[in-house]
């Protein structure tokens, strides 16, 4: 408690930017918005696989619509992101060794992203491919 | 100086091996492995689109996966584990908001959250089948 009393910057002013936490409020905010996005995205997601799993619907008519194809899409982005942050808390929670907390953050993330990648292309083929 | 040292008979410090985890706790640590097991999960569904995108012969391959007995078995947790962490998650939004904290709250939402995520899992595979 020795802050010297000729500096101007206010307590705020020299806490910010430091610390433990420094980036962490938007990893935290953009588990909650991914998370808000996926209720409704998920419901729709698993009565659509019910719908095709007990032929009340067929793969190819459904994913023929827009909006459904549209929703796959913005399901696979929002629910791989979510993964990839939700399993990089839980990664760093449990991996005590610096570098392996690092690289299987690394790992998880770049693996995530590329099958988010190849669902969303493979989405695009059977869409516009025919 | 030599005397055993009388210890007085209180509570020590809970250890997972001996501690009965309580209800919430039960909830919080299912919600991480849940959510582990979507993440994995994500390789089944990229698998599914990716198949499509390959052709008829691949999605078949993949679809009567599925359908079949070890296939089913997965869906199945999948699809459990996917209600369980909506419904966990949705209560932890509320947590977020400071709200259903006290003791009588967290009762009632362990509670919805366990006959939600039965609920939910029973009407989905009801309509797979009827």
């Amino acid at each position: 408690m020795s802050a010297s009393t000729n500096n101007l910057r206010s307590p705020l002013g020299r806490a910010r930017g430091l610390g433990s936490a420094k980036e962490g409020l938007h990893h935290w905010w953009a588990q909650r918005v991914t998370a808000i996005a996926l209720v409704p995205l998920t419901l729709w997601f698993i009565i659509s696989v019910v719908r095709m799993a007990s032929g009340r619907t067929d793969f190819g008519y459904w994913i023929d619509s827009p909006i459904n194809a549209a929703a796959f899409i913005a399901f696979i982005a929002v629910a791989f992101h979510h993964g990839a942050i939700g399993m990089q808390v839980v990664l760093e929670d449990y991996v005590s060794s610096h570098g392996t907390r690092i690289a299987s953050v690394l790992l998880v993330k770049l693996v995530c992203y590329a099958l988010a990648a190849l669902a969303i292309v493979s989405t695009l083929i059977v869409c516009l491919g025919g | 100086m030599t005397a055993p040292v009388k210890v007085a008979a209180r509570p020590l410090s809970p250890h997972l091996q001996v501690y009965r985890l309580p209800l919430a706790a039960i909830l919080s640590i299912l919600h991480r492995i849940t959510g582990i097991g979507l993440t994995l999960g994500t390789l089944l569904l990229t698998w599914w689109i990716a198949a499509a995108a390959y052709g008829p012969g691949a999605y078949r391959m993949a679809t009567d996966f599925m359908a079949s007995w070890p296939g089913l078995f997965i869906m199945f947790g999948f699809s459990a584990a996917a209600y369980f962490h909506l419904c966990n998650g949705i209560r932890h939004l509320f947590w977020d908001f400071g709200a259903g904290f006290e003791k009588p709250q967290y009762a009632m939402s362990n509670a919805l959250v366990i006959v939600g995520t039965l609920a939910l899992t029973f009407i989905s595979w009801l309509f797979v089948f009827i």
